[in-house]
C-alpha cells in the first residue's frame, strides 16, 4: 500500500477527513487492511544509532512500532525521545504513556512535545508496579489511571484544553490507543473495560500476550455483543516464546502473562524449543486473522526482535503488501510476491 | 482491616442501601450543617468517617467516595490507585500484581457490583481523575452540601 501523498520523511501525512491524525497507522486501519505493530525495547543508552539499529529489524514488516515506556518497571531511554528519534526517520511509532512514574503535569506536557515532534500515536497505560522491575525503592506516582489519561488526552486534542481547563493555542493530533488484557480476571468483564476505555477515547486497543485463543475468542464474542468493533481498531498481541523454561518463568514473573500448559507442554516437547515458539507465534497470528473484529497483531518478541520480519513473513497476513519503511520506494519493487 | 474488607463487598447491597438512607439523611441535615457551618463540621466528621469506613473498607480517606460505583470496595487500596476498573496485571488467581496476598479490589468490586442492584452500570461510570487537594477530607460533608445545592437548583 502506497499513499499518493506520501511526504518526505520526517513530515506529516495530510489528515483525511474522519481522521484524528496525520499518521501511517490510522490510515492503515481505516483503509481496512490487516495491520501490524510491534514492540521495540528502548536501550539502556543515549545512543540514537542504538534506537535506529532497532528499529532497522522490522523495516518492511510493520506498519508501527511501539516504544515502550519503561516496561516492567525498568528504566531505559524514554519512550518520548525514542518515538521524537523515529519520526525524523518517518517512522510511525506508538508512543507508550505509563502512568506509574509521572503526575498529570508531566504527561500533559509529554503529549504536547511528542504530537509536536510528529508522534501521531500514543497508547495510554497504567503501567507495571515498581516492584517488578529494576528500582523497586522508587516511588510509584500513579496519579492519573489509563482511562483518565485517555478523557485527559482527548480533551487535550478535542476540547483544547488542559485537564486545569486553561487553554492550549494548538490541539495535539493524535490517533489515541489503550491496552487490554483478555486473559486474567475478572474476564467476564474485560470487554466492559474495553467499552469504558472506547467511551473514554480509546481508538486503538493493542491487547497484552494472547496465547489462550479460547479466552481471547470468548473476550472478542463479548467485545462483539458490546458493539464496540468498528469502534476502535483490536490489535491482538502475540509473540515467540523462546522455551519451555522461559515461558515457564514469564509466566510466573511478568504480570497479566497467562500462558496454557499446552503450550509450554508442546515447547518442552519440540526438539527445535525456539523454532517451535516461532511456531506457534505464527499460528497464533494466523488464528487472529480469522477472529471478527480483530484489525491487526502487535508482535512483542523482547530479546528476539529480529524474529519478527519472519515470522510476519511466514504468517502470510501482510498479503503482499510492503510497509513503509525509509528506504522502501527507492530500493524493492512495490509489491512482495504473494505465497 | 482485611476481613471486614471482604466481608463488606460480600454485604454489598445491604451496605449500598443503608448508605442511600444515610445520605438523604445528610441531605436532610443540611440546615443545620449550614448553620453550624460546614467548616466547622469538617473535622469531627471527617475523624468519624475515618473510624467508620476505615473499619469497613479499609478507606483511605480521598474525599470523593465512589464506593457506590466499586461494589463496596475501595480503589484506593490498589496500589495504582486505580478508580476506574483493574489493571492487567491481575494474577489467574484473582490476586493483586502488587500485594500477592491481597485479592485485586478491582475484582472484589466486579463481585460486589454484581450484588448491587444496577451495580455493573455504576461500574461503567468514567471516573476523572482524583483530585487529590481533597485526601483526608470528608466525603459524607461534600456529598451532602452537593445534593443539598443541587436540590435547591432543581426546587428553589
Amino acid at each position: 500500500m502506497i499513499f499518493e501523498d506520501e511526504p518526505v520523511p520526517g513530515y506529516p501525512l495530510p489528515i483525511l477527513p474522519g481522521h484524528t491524525s496525520p499518521g501511517r497507522l490510522e490510515r492503515v486501519l481505516r483503509a481496512g487492511v490487516f495491520a501490524v505493530t510491534a514492540e521495540l525495547a528502548p536501550p539502556d543508552s543515549a545512543d540514537p544509532e542504538d534506537v535506529y539499529r532497532r528499529a532497522r529489524v522490522f523495516d518492511g514488516y510493520v506498519d508501527a512500532i511501539n516504544a515502550t515506556d519503561g516496561s516492567g518497571a525498568n528504566c531505559h531511554m524514554s519512550s518520548l525521545a525514542v518515538c521524537a528519534l523515529l519520526t525524523r526517520m518517518g517512522y510511525a511509532p506508538v508512543m507508550q504513556i505509563s502512568c506509574r512514574d509521572r503526575n498529570r503535569i508531566a504527561i500533559q506536557g509529554d503529549i504536547l512535545g511528542g504530537a509536536a515532534m510528529g508522534v501521531c500515536n500514543m497508547l495510554c497505560l497504567t503501567g507495571d508496579g515498581v516492584q517488578v522491575g529494576d528500582h523497586p525503592q522508587a516511588k510509584p506516582v500513579f496519579d492519573l489511571d489509563c482511562i483518565s489519561l485517555l478523557t485527559i488526552a482527548r480533551t487535550l486534542r478535542d476540547e483544547h484544553h488542559f485537564e486545569s481547563g486553561r487553554k492550549i493555542t494548538f490541539a495535539p493530533r493524535v490517533f489515541l490507543g489503550a491496552a487490554e488484557n483478555p486473559s486474567v480476571p475478572p474476564y467476564e468483564w474485560r470487554a466492559q473495560r474495553l467499552a469504558k476505555k472506547v467511551a473514554a477515547g480509546a481508538q486503538l486497543i493493542q491487547t497484552q500476550y494472547c496465547y489462550d485463543t479460547v479466552l481471547l475468542k470468548d473476550f472478542m464474542r463479548r467485545v462483539e455483543d458490546l458493539d464496540l468493533i468498528g469502534q476502535a481498531f483490536i490489535l491482538i498481541g502475540v509473540g515467540p516464546l523462546r522455551s519451555a523454561k522461559a515461558a515457564e518463568w514469564m509466566r510466573t514473573h511478568v504480570p497479566g502473562m497467562h500462558i496454557p500448559d499446552a503450550i509450554i507442554k508442546r515447547l518442552a516437547g519440540a526438539e527445535d524449543q525456539a523454532r517451535e515458539g516461532r511456531n506457534v507465534c505464527i499460528e497464533l497470528i494466523q488464528e487472529c486473522r480469522g477472529i471478527v473484529g480483530v484489525s491487526g497483531v502487535h508482535v512483542m518478541a523482547y530479546r528476539q526482535e529480529e524474529s519478527v520480519a519472519e515470522a510476519i513473513d511466514r504468517s502470510g497476513v501482510l498479503a503482499g503488501r510492503v510497509p513503509w519503511f525509509p528506504e522502501r520506494d527507492r530500493s524493492q519493487p512495490l509489491n512482495r510476491a504473494t505465497q | 482491616m482485611y476481613a471486614v474488607r471482604l466481608w463488606s463487598t460480600r454485604h454489598a447491597r445491604g451496605l449500598e442501601r443503608f448508605y442511600r438512607l444515610f445520605e438523604s439523611a445528610l441531605v436532610r441535615l443540611h440546615g443545620i450543617a449550614s448553620a453550624i457551618g460546614y467548616t466547622r463540621l469538617e473535622r469531627p466528621v471527617a475523624v468519624v468517617e475515618r473510624a467508620v469506613k476505615g473499619f469497613l473498607f479499609d478507606c483511605q480517606m480521598c474525599g470523593q467516595c465512589v464506593l457506590s460505583s466499586t461494589g463496596m470496595s475501595c480503589p484506593m487500596n490498589c496500589p495504582k490507585n486505580l478508580r476506574n476498573g483493574p489493571c492487567g496485571g491481575v494474577r489467574g488467581d484473582g490476586r493483586c500484581e502488587v500485594k500477592p496476598d491481597m485479592r485485586c479490589v478491582w475484582v472484589e468490586a466486579y463481585d460486589g457490583s454484581l450484588r448491587i442492584p444496577g451495580g455493573l452500570k455504576a461500574m461503567q461510570a468514567l471516573q476523572h481523575a482524583a483530585d487529590r487537594r481533597l485526601q483526608g477530607t470528608s466525603s459524607w460533608l461534600r456529598v451532602a452540601r452537593e445534593k443539598a445545592a443541587e436540590l435547591k437548583r432543581i426546587a428553589p
